[in-house]
C-alpha cells in the first residue's frame, strides 16, 4: 500500500540514496502512520525502549542504523534510532528523555498510540547483500563488511543505533570475523541493554564495558572507551570500525582506530543534528556539504572527519 | 500585419507585439481561463506581490530606488508597468507559503487517524515574474518539488502556474543576475515572457512564448507578429542591462571559495554587523527551511501539525539537547553564505543564490552579500601568497642549507635566518 507520492524515472537521485526509478513512496513518510505501544522497557534511569505495533499500515521495511520520527500526540515529533531487528513488522525503537516530545513518548504505556514515519536514512550496511540493492527502502551506499571483523564502538544511548547492526551480524555469525564491542557509559547504572551483554558475548562476539565513574560494587573497566581499544586486538586491515556516541567520543575513537592503520573507509559513524522533517526539506539537518537525514546519519569517516574539524558547522 | 484569430493556434514561433490594450486583455483571458491572477502593485509604499481585479492595478509609471538596507519606490518619467526590480515579497509566499498545515489527526475513535492537509491548491498566474525569480522557481522546484517530493504541497501548487515573466531592461542598484548566470533575459520555465519597449508615444510589449500553454493563451488576445526592427530593440535593451548590474559576484569561483573560507577571519567581521534577524533569509526567494509548531485542541482529541519559515539565524534553528552548534553570531552568518553560495552545489546541484539582491536592500543594516564575498576573496588570496611566499622562502632556505654544506661561511648565515 502506498500513499501515492511515486518518484519519476530518470530523477537524479543524491549520492548515498539510491531510490529505484519507479520507487513507491510508501505509508508514513510526508504523514505519519499509526502504530501502537506494544510494550515499554525501562533500559536506564532515564532511557525506555518501545517496541510499537503498526495500525492499518506499517512503514516499509528498515536497515540497521536507519531512524524514524517519532510523534507523541500534540506534542511534537523527534528523530530516533531504530534499536532492534522485529520478527515481525514491530518498530524497537530506544528513546532517552531529553525534552518535551521524548518524555512523553519514553512515559507512553502499552496501548497508547504513537505517530511514526520513516525509515529514513542511510544505514550501516551491515546485511546489505547483493540481493537487496535497489528492494525497499532505499538504503546506504556503505557496503556489507562481509569477511571483516567488526568493531563496535558505542557511548552512552550510542549503543541504540548500532544494536540492530550487532544483532544482524550476530544472527549470520559465520558471515564475519571477530565481533568485537566496545562500550563505554557515565557509570554502571546507564548502560543500556545490560541483560544482554551476555547474550552477546554466547552468541560469539568479544564485549567489553568501561565507565566514566564506578560505583560501589563496579569490578569492570574504568576510564573512555577509548582505553579500550588498546586491551583488545584489532587487525587494522582486516577491521570495520562502526562508531556512535557523542561527538567528541566519536571523532576521538575514530582518531584512534585511524591511528591504529585503519581507513578512514572502513570507520563508519553516524552523525546527529536538529531535524525536523527526515525527508530533506526542512534545512535543519545541515551538516557542511551534506543533508544529515538523507546523506546520513551514516557516513564513513572520510566524508565526515573534514565536516566534524570545522567549529560550528 | 494581421490580428491573430480567439482560439487560433498561429502563435508556434513569435515574437510577438502587443500593445498595453492587450495585456490587459491577457489578465483577462488568464482569469477567464480560471487563474487566480498575481502580480505587482503599489501598496504601503512598496511594490508587493498581490492578487489583481485588472492590469490597471500593475504599478504604471514607478520605479524603486534600492541600496543596502534602502527600498523607496519612485515615480518614474515613463508610464513602464515592470520599471521596477524585486520587491520586498517573492513568488515563494505563494509556491511555498510562510505558514501552512501538514496535516491533523483525530484519536477519538480510539484508531489514530492521520488526515493530509489537502486543500486544492488554486490555479495561479504570476505576471511580471523577472528572470532572477523565475530561476529561485526552478531553484525550490529542485528542493521541494522533485524526486520524492513530486507529490508534495509544494508540487501541487506549482504543476498549476501559469509564468508570464518580464525580461530586465533595468537592473536595480543591488542587482547582479548577470554574475550568477540568471539574467537579465528569463530562461526557460515561462510559459510568455515580455520585453517592455516604453517610449513618450508608444508603449508596447515584445511577447515571446514558452510553452504550448502560454501559445494557447496568447492566441485569445489580439497581438502583431514583430517586426525585426523591434524585436532587435528589445533584444539589445536586454542585452545592454546586462552590463548594468548595480552589483557583481565572481560566480564561478564561489563554490570553491566557501569551501575553502571557514576560517576566514572576515566571519568575525561581519558578525560584528549582523543581527542574525533572518530578514535575509525571509526576503530571499530560493531560502526553503522550515520547522513545525504541533497544536491539539481542548479535548485533546485533535491535533495539527503546521510548518512554518525558519531561518538558520535563529538560535533554536540547529539546537540539540545539550545546546545549538551554532551558538556564535559568527557561525549563523556563515552557515547562511557558504550555503546560499557553496554547499547548495552539493546538495542540490546549482547555486542557491540568483542575483536579486533582496537579501542586500532588507537587510536592516545594509550587509552586502556581495561584498563579504569581495571581501573572502581577497582574504583568501592573501592567504595564498602568504603561502607561496612561505614555500619559496622555505625553498630558498632549503638551497642555501644545500648550498651551506659545500660552504661553511653560507651554512652559518642560514642558521641565523
Amino acid at each position: 500500500m502506498t500513499s501515492g507520492y511515486a518518484v519519476p524515472a530518470g530523477y537524479a537521485v543524491p549520492a548515498g540514496y539510491a531510490v529505484p526509478a519507479g520507487y513507491a513512496v510508501p505509508a508514513g513518510y510526508a504523514v505519519p502512520a499509526g502504530y501502537v505501544v506494544e510494550s515499554s522497557r525501562a533500559e536506564t534511569r532515564d532511557t525506555v525502549t518501545l517496541v510499537l505495533r503498526p495500525g492499518r499500515q506499517p512503514i516499509a521495511a528498515h536497515r540497521p542504523g536507519q531512524f524514524t520520527m517519532l510523534y507523541a500526540f500534540g506534542i511534537g515529533e523527534v528523530p530516533i534510532s531504530i534499536s532492534g531487528i522485529a520478527a515481525g513488522p514491530e518498530l524497537v525503537q530506544t528513546i532517552r528523555a531529553v525534552g518535551a516530545v521524548t518524555r512523553a513518548l519514553c512515559a507512553a504505556e502499552p496501548g497508547q498510540h504513537v505517530g511514526v514515519r520513516g525509515p529514513f536514512g542511510t544505514d550501516w550496511g551491515v546485511g546489505v547483500t547483493a540481493g537487496s540493492a535497489g528492494v525497499e527502502p532505499p538504503g546506504t551506499a556503505l557496503s556489507d563488511p562481509a569477511g571483516k571483523d567488526l568493531l563496535i564502538v558505542a557511548g552512552g544511548i550510542g549503543l541504540a543505533p548500532l544494536r540492530p547492526a550487532l544483532l544482524t551480524a550476530l544472527a549470520a555469525r559465520e558471515r564475519y570475523g571477530r565481533i568485537t564491542v566496545l562500550v563505554g557509559s557515565r557509570s554502571p547504572a546507564e548502560i543500556a541493554f545490560t541483560a544482554e551483554l551476555d547474550s552477546w558475548r554466547e552468541a560469539g562476539a568479544d564485549v567489553r564495558v568501561t565507565v566514566d565513574r564506578a560505583e560501589a560494587g563496579w569490578r569492570g573497566n574504568v576510564g573512555v572507551v577509548t582505553q579500550l581499544i588498546g586491551k583488545v586486538d584489532i587487525d587494522p586491515a582486516a577491521t570495520v570500525a562502526f562508531i556512535c556516541g557523542p561527538e567528541v567520543m566519536m571523532r576521538l575513537t575514530a582518531r584512534a582506530l585511524s591511528a591504529l592503520g585503519i581507513a578512514e573507509t572502513d570507520i563508519r559513524v553516524s552523525l546527529e543534528r536538529n531535524m525536523r522533517c527526515g525527508i530533506a526539506e526542512c534545512g535543519h539537518c545541515q551538516l557542511g556539504t551534506v543533508l544529515l537525514c538523507r546523506d546520513g546519519p551514516v557516513l564513513d569517516y572520510a566524508r565526515a572527519r573534514p565536516l566534524l574539524a570545522i567549529r560550528e558547522l | 500585419m494581421t490580428e491573430t484569430q480567439p482560439g487560433g493556434t498561429r502563435h508556434a514561433d513569435g515574437p510577438f507585439l502587443m500593445d498595453v490594450t492587450a495585456l490587459s486583455q491577457l489578465l483577462g483571458a488568464l482569469e477567464a481561463a480560471g487563474y487566480q491572477v498575481i502580480g505587482p502593485t503599489v501598496s504601503d509604499d512598496a511594490i508587493i506581490l498581490s492578487e489583481l481585479g485588472s492590469a490597471a492595478q500593475l504599478p504604471f509609471g514607478w520605479g524603486v530606488e534600492l541600496a543596502p538596507g534602502g527600498y523607496r519606490i519612485r515615480q518614474r518619467s515613463d508610464t513602464a508597468a515592470f520599471g521596477h526590480s524585486a520587491g520586498p515579497q517573492s513568488w515563494k509566499q505563494y509556491l511555498h507559503p510562510p505558514r501552512e498545515k501538514m496535516w491533523s489527526v483525530d484519536r477519538s475513535g480510539g484508531e489514530f487517524d492521520v488526515v493530509p492537509a489537502d486543500e486544492p491548491a488554486p490555479r495561479r498566474a504570476f505576471v511580471g515574474v523577472r528572470p532572477c525569480d523565475l530561476s529561485a522557481i526552478g531553484i525550490q522546484d529542485q528542493v521541494l518539488g522533485r524526486g520524492e517530493h513530486a507529490g508534495s504541497r509544494y508540487a501541487a501548487r506549482r504543476a498549476g502556474v501559469f509564468i508570464v515573466a518580464v525580461n530586465c531592461t533595468e537592473p536595480g542598484a543591488t542587482c547582479f543576475c548577470t554574475s550568477m548566470g540568471t539574467g537579465p533575459e528569463a530562461g526557460p520555465g515561462y510559459d510568455l515572457a515580455l520585453t517592455e519597449l516604453v517610449s513618450d508615444t508608444d508603449h508596447k510589449f515584445l511577447v515571446d512564448i514558452g510553452s504550448p500553454a502560454g501559445a494557447d493563451m496568447l492566441a485569445q488576445v489580439p497581438v502583431t507578429p514583430a517586426g525585426d526592427g523591434t524585436t532587435g530593440l528589445a533584444r539589445s535593451a536586454v542585452a545592454q542591462a546586462a552590463d548594468q548590474m548595480g552589483r557583481s559576484m565572481p560566480a564561478d569561483a564561489l563554490h570553491g571559495l566557501m569551501a575553502g573560507s571557514y576560517d576566514a577571519a572576515r566571519w568575525d567581521d561581519v558578525a560584528q554587523r549582523c543581527l542574525t534577524c533572518g530578514n535575509c533569509t525571509m526576503a530571499c526567494p530560493t531560502c526553503f527551511c522550515t520547522t513545525v509548531e504541533d497544536v491539539s485542541d481542548l479535548s485533546g482529541e485533535h491535533a495539527e501539525r503546521w510548518q512554518l519559515w525558519d531561518s538558520c539565524f535563529s538560535l533554536s534553528f540547529s539546537y540539540l539537547p545539550g545546546g545549538s552548534i551554532r551558538s556564535s553570531d559568527h557561525s549563523r552568518y556563515r552557515q547562511w553564505l557558504t550555503h546560499k553560495l557553496g554547499t547548495w552545489h552539493d546538495q542540490f546541484g546549482s547555486s542557491g543564490c540568483v542575483g536579486c539582491g533582496r537579501c542586500i536592500v532588507w537587510c536592516p543594516v545594509g550587509i552586502d552579500l556581495t561584498e563579504e564575498v569581495a571581501a573572502l576573496q581577497a582574504e583568501a588570496r592573501q592567504a595564498e601568497a602568504q603561502q607561496a611566499e612561505a614555500q619559496q622562502a622555505e625553498a630558498q632556505q632549503a638551497e642555501a642549507q644545500q648550498a651551506g654544506s659545500r660552504t661553511p661561511g653560507a651554512r652559518a648565515g642560514g642558521e641565523q635566518q
